[in-house]
């Protein structure tokens, strides 16, 4: 029942034969992919458009007529897709999921990223071809984790939590044989993503059940004769004086009172990741890929991020001792970041 | 159904951790998880001392678990990880996949609340590794529990958290050392100052979250007291309550009286109400937003559980 099986990850037939670092851009449409190939992604990600993703939002993702279109639109490129079915199956529909496999399979897709060994084991047994990535929804933050995905559905590649330093990202790549992919650039989540519960706590909907996180239908806008407040399922989570900028009510982003400290951001200010500093590191210790979170953003966004991110990325693998990020790029990045700044994160020690 | 005492999740200093525990003997407390779960930063017991105190529960009658970091960041967390999952003697909670992947095929173990399982497929698949006992996630309804006992391999056990504030989320950030300005590798040990955790507040002064370090926790307490006989109708067949700084072991000897049908429900949720650090909840069993709390009516819970329409008072 619980077969061991190590399949080398099959490259699909026009992949570039390289083993360079492959940039993997966010996909919610089919103009925000056309976007990303056009800028130079390697790889764009998408999801379907149902609760088996973490970006079930309404109004993105994709149906059969436009996953085709856009599947052909990046093989023709010489460039892949990965399919996200990166929630948990829920108890009362698995077979949502398994269908979402079924469909995945048949759609030609390069790779799936999925966190749950249940689906894991049906995909496996259904479709020994299928390749399969480890979604940062699963969790795994070391070795052992990542080997035992590895082990017993041969997944090729992992994608990492944003929770490890740079050292101990190196730890991971250097005691695994999975490819390791890690976030580069967008909305950077400060809890383990999969294990975070708490925007099920206050809406009743969230990552692992849902594919939602502070989901908008939760939130309302206020004005008041204290300011503007965002509530989220009635819970007040930020107030924002005349002329200051209003964020989007993601519930661990907002201005809270711990003791006697009041009003202020007590788990994370609105703020993205950006890794670009790190690049000449991360391609050195061996990572895999660059993953640039978005599905929910513009195509607009997509074309921006991808376009730096690709000038990056080669200036570094052809100089990678003169590298250095370019003032341009990072003010290019700021202007789509959210809450216009950017962090290190969990890569710099003193952020944690 | 046994009672189970969760892992501790503050952070107390050496001598609170030992007399908790002299305490927890004394309960009729049937099984003790323990070790931590939080954050490798907190050593005021290593695990030799862990393995003590699990020496002197088991003298006393309990069936003691060892429970293992919930998030695995460094090469020292792995060192520890399989000291204790190579253990030899007791019984292990994984409390993710890498605890798995040093246990499976090798003992029986307990799949921690954590490990995200979901469904009835992963489940069975998990079984097949060696799991002896599997948490509920704490996100799951009773209907949703009442669908993964229909398809529960044979000899599995099933354990709900059923009692204190929720540990809703990890990180790689502490939260309590940011609340002073510190960097967590020189956070003071700032959580040993908050031995219930350190309340984070809306700005209307709205109990909303606490922040134990890398954790962050419901500010309500999670109480399924009254779901004991809808939970015993399902085959749940052990109940988790979770450590608090006081009144441990009256919570315990609450859910004792309860099971044992020495007390009403509704007796023994106003007893409880002032042995708990915060106003109750239970929305998560409903299927509802988890802070919500849906009041006790006597009868109801066992329907509710498996899914069917409460009846109304006049029914």
């Amino acid at each position: 029942m619980n077969s061991i099986v190590d399949r080398s990850p099959a490259p699909p037939a026009d992949a570039p034969a390289t083993t360079s670092m492959e940039l993997v851009c966010p996909a919610g449409s089919l103009p925000a992919l056309k976007a990303a190939i056009d800028h130079g992604a390697d790889c764009v990600y998408l999801g379907f458009r149902d609760a088996t993703n973490a970006r079930n939002f309404a109004g993105l993702n994709f149906d059969e007529a436009a996953i085709n279109t856009g599947i052909r639109y990046a093989h023709d490129r010489g460039r892949k897709v990965f399919l996200a079915l990166n929630t948990y199956p829920q108890a009362a529909s698995p077979q949502v999921w398994r269908n979402a496999i079924d469909r995945a399979a048949q759609s030609g897709v390069d790779a799936v990223i999925l966190a749950d060994p249940g689906l894991m084991h049906y995909a496996v047994t259904h479709y020994p071809n299928l390749r399969l990535h480890l979604s940062v929804q699963g969790s795994a933050t070391n070795y052992e984790a990542i080997n035992f995905y590895h082990e017993h559905f041969g997944v090729a590649r992992a994608v990492l939590p944003r929770v490890l330093s740079l050292t101990q990202v190196e730890q991971v790549v250097e005691k695994t044989p999975v490819e390791i992919e890690v976030f580069g650039f967008g909305s950077l989540c400060v809890m383990v993503e999969g294990r975070c519960a708490l925007s099920s706590y206050v809406t009743g909907e969230a990552p692992n059940t849902n594919g939602v996180c502070s989901p908008p239908k939760a939130v309302r806008w206020q004005e008041t004769p204290q300011g503007r407040e965002s509530r989220l399922n009635g819970v007040l989570i930020d107030r924002y004086a005349d002329g200051e900028n209003a964020g989007y009510p993601t519930l661990c982003k907002g201005r809270f009172d711990v003791g006697d400290e009041k009003n202020y951001y007590a788990i994370e200010e609105p703020t993205s990741l950006n890794t670009l500093a790190l690049l000449p590191q991360l391609m050195k210790m061996g990572v895999r890929a660059i993953k640039i979170e978005g599905r929910q953003r513009s195509p607009a966004y997509v074309a921006q991020v991808t376009k730096v991110w690709r000038e990056a990325i080669d200036n570094c693998r052809d100089n990678p001792h003169r590298y250095s990020a370019k003032p341009v790029w990072m003010t290019d990045l700021d202007k789509v970041a959210e809450g216009q700044q950017h962090t290190l994160g969990a890569y710099h020690r003193p952020w944690k | 159904m046994k009672l189970a005492l969760g892992p501790l999740l503050y952070y107390w200093q050496r001598d609170a951790v030992l007399s908790f525990y002299e305490t927890i003997a004394a309960t009729p407390v049937d099984i003790v998880y323990l070790g931590e779960t939080v954050c490798s930063r907190r050593r005021e017991l290593r695990l030799a001392d862990w393995l003590g105190i699990a020496g002197r529960l088991r003298e006393a009658g309990k069936e003691v678990v060892l429970s293992t970091q919930v998030l695995i960041e460094s090469g020292s967390d792995v060192t520890l990880l399989h000291k204790i999952a190579g253990n030899g003697d007791f019984m292990v909670e994984a409390n993710d996949m890498g605890a798995v992947h040093c246990l499976e095929r090798k003992v029986p173990f307990v799949g921690g609340p954590h490990l995200n399982i979901y469904n009835a497929p992963t489940l069975q698949w998990m079984a097949g590794l060696g799991l002896k006992r599997w948490v509920m996630p704490l996100e799951m309804s009773g209907s949703d529990l009442a669908l993964m006992q229909q398809s529960r391999p044979p000899g599995l056990e099933t354990e709900v958290f059923a009692y204190g504030r929720m540990p809703l989320a990890f990180s790689a950030r502490c939260f309590t050392a940011r609340h002073r300005n510190l960097p967590k590798d020189d956070c003071q040990f700032s959580c040993l100052a908050h031995a219930d955790g350190l309340m984070m507040c809306t700005r209307e002064s709205e109990g909303f979250l606490v922040l134990n370090g890398t954790q962050t926790q419901s500010a309500r307490v999670y109480n399924l007291l009254p779901e004991l006989d809808a939970m015993r109708e399902l085959g749940v067949d052990v109940v988790r309550l979770s450590p608090q700084a006081q009144h441990t072991p009256d919570i315990v000897k609450l859910f004792h009286s309860a099971l044992t049908q020495q007390v009403s429900v509704i007796d023994a949720m106003q007893a409880m109400s002032g042995l708990m650090p915060d106003v109750a909840c239970n929305g998560y069993w409903y299927g509802k937003p988890g802070l919500d709390q849906i009041p006790y009516v006597a009868g109801q819970a066992t329907l509710a559980a498996r899914g069917e329409p409460a009846l109304s008072p006049t029914d």
